[in-house]
């Protein structure tokens, strides 16, 4: 860790932190203002992780860090030093049982239950629906609906996004 | 955003040690982050206080004593926390959305500013941002604001629903700073905006909150979190009560009452909580505390709906706390 204690660091030259990005180890230098949304976006051209409102309104921005949703735009990368990011471009990293690269459980149920129309809110409520089954509170629809409500969908694809998450949910208690 | 220097903390001391003028302890971030955003903070340094081994949540004196840096998400789910306290829980999941019950701490809960849209506009005075200037709130578009307790510099509101339900349960705040380490009851700890409305809380500058104290359990039955908004989640509250009673068969022996999005802090009426207690738990009752409690109601331009809105969610409200039948917080029908 770089900054255990005080005194402050002047950030103009930018701060060392260590971040593992979809399972990579990445060392970066980072300007103290950068939030984890524009790092992942203008830096590591991780472009999957949507800029919908900037200020944690809509969940376009929705990532996991350690395993937790979060709003990655609300979200200071220096204060992320240590800790594990997954995007949705690591989604399918993380459901890969055999190597084949193949796509999430959730994703796979995205496409089969045609759960968004633009696609532009798509990776922050597949990022969202892998966080809320990695709590474990949400278990009838109504709760699935509640937990979900971070993320906004104008194309109003609600109906289909909950059909996704509830085969997957089912499929993983089957 | 603009520039600052970035501080991260390692003890408690070291926090109050790095503040001065200026600087601001970030903790989730979620409100000062999207304030800065917009320029209406603008700190010339952050300390970084999520380092510190203040995320436990431990029983504590016959209660609970949440860390401050225990995210809201953490809290709500706390079994003992479900157990004893689910109007703490319900009124923490009535809140904001799941990605930023994660990221949000106990500390930063309770410190989180108004969602006045003036203060939030640099492009318009506001008192509370810039001391002195003025409150087009007042006369202007305000159907969010004070019904209770606002002045002439400010109508502002405070935000959380967490702090609703622990007025409620009359929690204590324990904080430290230059001057050692404090308690302050939860009603003291917001204030209301006087002439002084740049002021939220009686912290001193470079005082953290360190803990939230929660006294022994009293209403794990007989509560419930009633929000009223403009949609059904993910919206802040235009009139919320956080009620929650003990009862000798039909007759309330205590109820505890606290009012959100209606002033500048949680609302409570002591008068209107005594002269419940020896009554009996019927709507009869609940409307005489309601009325007490609404005739001190002074509605601003557009905002004389709250007043009618609280009489009738007070009323509710102590009726499903009466009845054990606390709101669902997924089935939004109000029962």
């Amino acid at each position: 860790m770089l900054l255990e204690k005080s005194p402050p660091v002047r950030a103009d030259t930018g701060l060392d932190i260590t971040l593992t990005i979809n399972g990579q180890r990445r060392e970066l230098t980072v300007t103290p203002w950068t939030t984890l949304l524009d790092l992942l976006r203008e830096r590591l051209d991780l472009t999957g992780t949507k800029k919908g409102c900037d200020h944690g309104q809509c969940g376009a921005c929705t990532v996991l860090v350690n395993g937790t949703r979060v709003n990655a735009c609300l979200t200071l990368a220096v204060m992320k030093d240590g800790a594990e990011i997954t995007t949705v471009e690591g989604l399918a990293g993380l459901g890969d049982r055999g190597g084949s690269n193949a796509l999430h459980p959730i994703q796979e149920a995205f496409i089969e239950h045609d759960a968004f129309q633009c696609g532009y809110c798509t990776p922050g409520q597949l990022c969202s629906s892998v966080g809320l089954m990695n709590e474990g509170h949400a278990h009838s629809r109504e709760e699935i609906r509640e937990a979900m409500s971070g993320n906004i969908c104008r194309c109003g694809a609600y109906t289909n996004i909950v059909d996704a998450i509830e085969d997957v949910m089912q499929g993983a208690a089957r | 955003m603009n520039r600052f220097d970035y501080v991260r903390a390692g003890t408690v001391a070291e926090a109050v040690q790095a503040y001065g003028a200026g600087a601001r302890f970030i903790a989730g971030g979620t409100n000062l982050i999207d304030l800065m955003k917009y320029d209406v903070e603008k700190p010339g340094r952050l300390i970084d206080i999520t380092r510190l081994p203040l995320d436990g949540i431990e029983e504590h004196d016959g209660g609970l004593r949440l860390g401050a840096l225990a995210t809201n998400a953490k809290v709500a789910y706390d079994e003992r926390v479900a157990a004893q306290y689910p109007l703490l829980r319900n009124a923490i999941l009535a809140g904001a959305s799941a990605q930023l019950r994660n990221a949000a701490s106990t500390g930063g809960n309770l410190l989180q500013r108004t969602r006045c849209y003036y203060f939030y506009d640099t492009a318009t005075p506001c008192n509370k941002r810039e001391p002195g200037t003025g409150c087009p709130a007042i006369g202007g578009v305000n159907r969010i604001h004070a019904i209770f307790g606002a002045s002439e510099s400010c109508i502002a509101t405070h935000p959380s629903d967490m702090c609703v339900a622990l007025a409620a349960l009359e929690a204590t705040v324990r904080v430290s700073g230059p001057g050692g380490e404090r308690t302050i009851p939860f009603a003291d700890f917001h204030r209301l905006p006087g002439n002084t409305p740049e002021q939220d809380t009686n912290l001193a500058p470079g005082e953290i909150v360190v803990s939230v104290d929660l006294p022994e359990s009293r209403f794990p039955q007989h509560y419930t979190y009633l929000k009223l908004r403009d949609r059904l989640s993910y919206a802040f509250a235009l009139v919320s009560v956080a009620a929650g009673v003990e009862l000798d068969g039909d007759t309330i022996k205590t109820a505890r009452l606290a009012l959100g999005g209606v002033a500048h802090k949680p609302w409570r009426n002591r008068a209107a909580e005594a002269l419940l207690e020896g009554k009996p738990a019927t709507r009869d009752s609940f409307q005489q505390a309601a009325d007490l409690i609404v005739s001190e109601a002074e509605p601003q331009s557009a905002n004389g709906f709250k007043i009618d809105l609280a009489r009738r969610a007070i009323v509710r409200g102590l009726e499903q706390a009466a009845a054990g039948t606390p709101q669902s917080l997924s089935d939004k029908r109000i029962q």
